[in-house]
């Protein structure tokens, strides 16, 4: 199984012709993160458009993928086009297993399929399908059909689909992995859309041998012991990361009602993370590879005759979409919230960015500043059923005004007013009113994820205000970050994958090379990851805060704009060091 | 001597962890496919999933349609798999009304051996290692 090069599949989709690559630099690279700034450095060009055909989408994984338990996440990257700069996008389900087990460390696409395409690989097969019929179809729908034109595998392949968004290029786009997982943010689906790929199926048909000494077998159940038998099991094996939504409110740091508010007593009981497992938790769910099985499905159910005659849904939810379609937009039913999620999966829009952008538009509307001439349909903070359909006009791109707000909030704003209280960090916001470091790392972040760095936690820990303290916290947390997504292991796995014990995971796979000197390799990847972000455009000055951070109260009081000015100015400044190739990153 | 139930799959998550565990301990190999129990959908996330293996049957019909011997009748249900017995026909696989029995491409044999070592990978308890005289048809499923 281990190879000290990386096995790259690369399809263009103009030509159908696909070649196998083995590309060097297992031990810089690692995978995933690093395997995916490699990649776009050899396919990719950081100075044409997201649009241009010859541009890559690429899928990677890494040399734990499947190995050791939660070491089940793909990486995406492709140049943005929220942005139009380069970026990752993090998925669980099963394409990361399905990949290596197709025999792959990575996917790279390029080119545009002449009519609406599906790709199906697999370790002994690749097939490019017309499948124009599927145009327009929805996200559910459409997994319905991959499944049911793809001949075997179920269980044991990944089927990645985008819906309407997608295809008519929002930079909300998501791309649906295995119904309940997504590459959500930053707007991949558009990339699959302007690709002409409704689908990618990925069939998981092959396998490797393991060494056959006991090492790698002890250090499996110790490792599994380990992730099953602690309080992280327990967290997000429970209500899951729901809970936050309760936690996060007593803490003044829920945006509510388009972060008008950070705090809404009552209004949580409706949808706090005990209220969802009550009441709405339908069954769990897992990515393959994790025992924790973390992933919550609830359901709505829907009156379709008088008759007492209903149909049902299963929805996944996780705390962020419960925040961007909950308590951001007003609603405190659990019910209400699944509905409107439940539109976001169907047309695939990211529903973080889709709520907070619906956020907007509701305030918007309040003010005057646009009207239902823009809107469609009425929108009020608590009005489920305005949001779903709004949702749709979204996911559509209905109107002009839609397919602007498509592009990202502050475009609309741009155009119709309202950039003070467009909720928007880099991107649309997480759901995390914390405080003025997570508003600085998020808005500068590589990603805009609040998984970039551990701000928003050190916001929870910390009231004093230490510009220096606060900023290498943000820099001293990214490598680490780095190196689990080159594994490329989820990220709730990150109290038991210290680097000592990935070397040794490594070191039982017969790794050695890579094993060694994981922190450079980490800040290595790092550095690189934001080359290219810093090559394709990004400018930490440009990045706009809206005034309505700065008056947002949390648990430590009114939000402290002098010290928010400097954070970002002292992290914008520090990032740029990761701008020239050869600048060592820690310098100042 | 036990065999492997499955009485509550509707516990299953999709996790994998049991197949992994079989390829992984049994036949050292990291694959969702060679294993002997193997995890499948039934139609999608949304409905559930079955764990695909040997129901060790008390006469099983791969037994009598293995050309050589290498299937043999376990004791209390199931198959003994003699590997250095085996030609790789496929008769086994194909004779087994459950699909119970995989062929990987190159010719290999993956059966349920009936050791249980899956069963403490479940998160959920689905797996169970029974007497067989206390199993009811049902249990055996799940």
């Amino acid at each position: 199984m281990t190879n000290d090069f990386f096995r790259v599949l690369e399809v263009n989709l103009s030509t159908g012709q696909s070649r196998l690559h083995q590309i060097d630099g297992r031990t810089t690279a690692i995978g995933g993160s690093g395997l995916a700034a490699l990649l776009f450095s050899r396919f990719g060009r950081v100075d044409l458009s997201w649009r241009e055909e010859e541009q890559p989408f690429i899928l990677t994984i890494g040399p734990l993928t499947g190995a050791f338990p939660l070491m089940s996440k793909t990486v995406a990257a492709f140049k943005s086009p929220y942005h139009d700069q380069y970026t990752e996008s993090h998925a669980g389900g099963r394409s990361a297993l399905a990949l290596k087990f197709a025999g792959l460390d990575a996917l790279v696409l390029i080119g545009r399929a002449k009519t609406l395409s599906s790709l199906e690989i697999g370790s002994r097969s690749i097939a490019i399908k017309d499948v124009a019929f599927m145009q327009g179809m929805d996200a559910y729908a459409a997994g319905k059909l991959l499944r049911r034109t793809s001949k075997g595998g179920s269980g044991h392949r990944s089927i990645l689909r985008i819906g309407p968004a997608g295809e008519i290029g929002s930079a909300m786009a998501c791309i649906n992995a295995d119904t309940y997982r997504h590459f959500g943010r930053l707007g991949g689906g558009a990339v699959l859309g302007n690709k002409n790929i409704k689908g990618i199926i990925i069939q998981g048909d092959g396998g490797f041998e393991l060494p056959s000494d006991n090492g790698y077998k002890k250090l499996f159940a110790k490792v599994y012991s380990q992730v099953t038998g602690t309080k992280m099991m327990q967290k997000y094996h429970s209500l899951g990361t729901p809970a936050n939504m309760q936690s996060l409110d007593d803490l003044q740091s829920l945006p509510w009602r388009n972060l008008q508010q950070s705090s809404d007593p009552e209004g949580i009981q409706g949808i706090n993370g005990q209220r969802f497992a009550d009441d709405a938790l339908l069954r769990n769910g897992a990515c393959s590879g994790c025992p924790v099985g973390c992933i919550h499905i609830g359901y709505v159910r829907e009156k379709f005759s008088e008759d007492n005659r209903y149909i049902y849904r299963q929805v996944a939810y996780d705390y962020e979409p419960l925040f961007s379609c909950g308590s951001m937009l007003g609603i405190t039913d659990a019910f209400a919230v699944l509905n409107v999620m439940d539109v976001f999966e169907k047309v695939s829009l990211d529903s973080m960015s889709g709520g907070v952008a619906l956020a907007w538009a509701t305030e918007a509307l309040e003010r005057g500043i646009i009207s239902e001439k823009e809107t469609v349909v009425p929108l009020a903070f608590g009005d489920a059923e305005g949001y779903r359909q709004a949702a749709h006009l979204l996911g559509t791109g209905a109107n002009a005004f839609y397919l602007l707000l498509g592009q990202g909030t502050l475009a609309a704003a741009r155009q119709y007013g309202g950039e003070d209280f467009a909720c928007v960090l880099g991107q649309e916001m997480a759901g995390y009113a914390t405080g003025e470091l997570f508003f600085a790392a998020q808005s500068l972040g590589f990603r805009h994820s609040h998984l970039d760095t551990g701000g928003y936690s050190y916001d929870q820990k910390h009231a004093e205000r230490d510009v220096e303290k606060a900023t290498a916290f943000l820099l001293d947390d990214e490598p680490g970050r780095c190196l689990l997504t080159s594994m490329v292991s989820c990220l709730f796995a990150r109290s038991v994958y210290t680097p000592e014990v990935l070397a040794d995971c490594l070191s039982s796979l017969g790794f050695d090379a890579v094993a060694t000197d994981l922190d450079v390799s980490g800040e290595r990847i790092r550095r690189h990851r934001w080359q290219l972000r810093f090559a394709s455009g990004f400018v930490p000055e440009e990045v706009v805060l809206p005034k309505r951070y700065y008056k947002v109260n949390t648990w430590k009081g009114a939000i402290d704009g002098q010290y928010l000015d400097a954070l970002r100015r002292e992290y914008g400044r520090r990032l740029c060091a990761f701008a020239a190739p050869d600048t060592p990153a820690d310098e100042g | 001597m036990k065999i492997l139930t499955a009485p509550h799959m509707e516990r299953c998550i999709g996790c994998h962890s049991c197949a992994l565990a079989c390829a992984r301990l049994v036949h050292k190999r990291l694959s969702w496919e060679t294993a002997g129990i193997r995890i499948h959908s039934t139609g999608g996330l949304s409905s559930g999933f079955a764990a695909i293996r040997c129901l060790a049957c008390l006469e099983a019909p791969c037994v009598d349609a293995c050309p050589t011997g290498a299937m043999a009748q376990r004791k209390g249900g199931g198959v003994i798999y003699r590997k250095k017995l085996c030609i790789q026909c496929g008769e086994c696989a194909a004779a087994c009304p459950v699909e119970g029995i995989l062929q990987d491409r190159d010719g290999s044999i993956y059966v349920c051996i009936q050791c249980g070592q899956c069963v403490d990978f479940c998160p959920h308890d689905c797996l169970v290692m029974r007497d067989p005289e206390t199993v009811t048809p049902g249990e055996v499923i799940g």
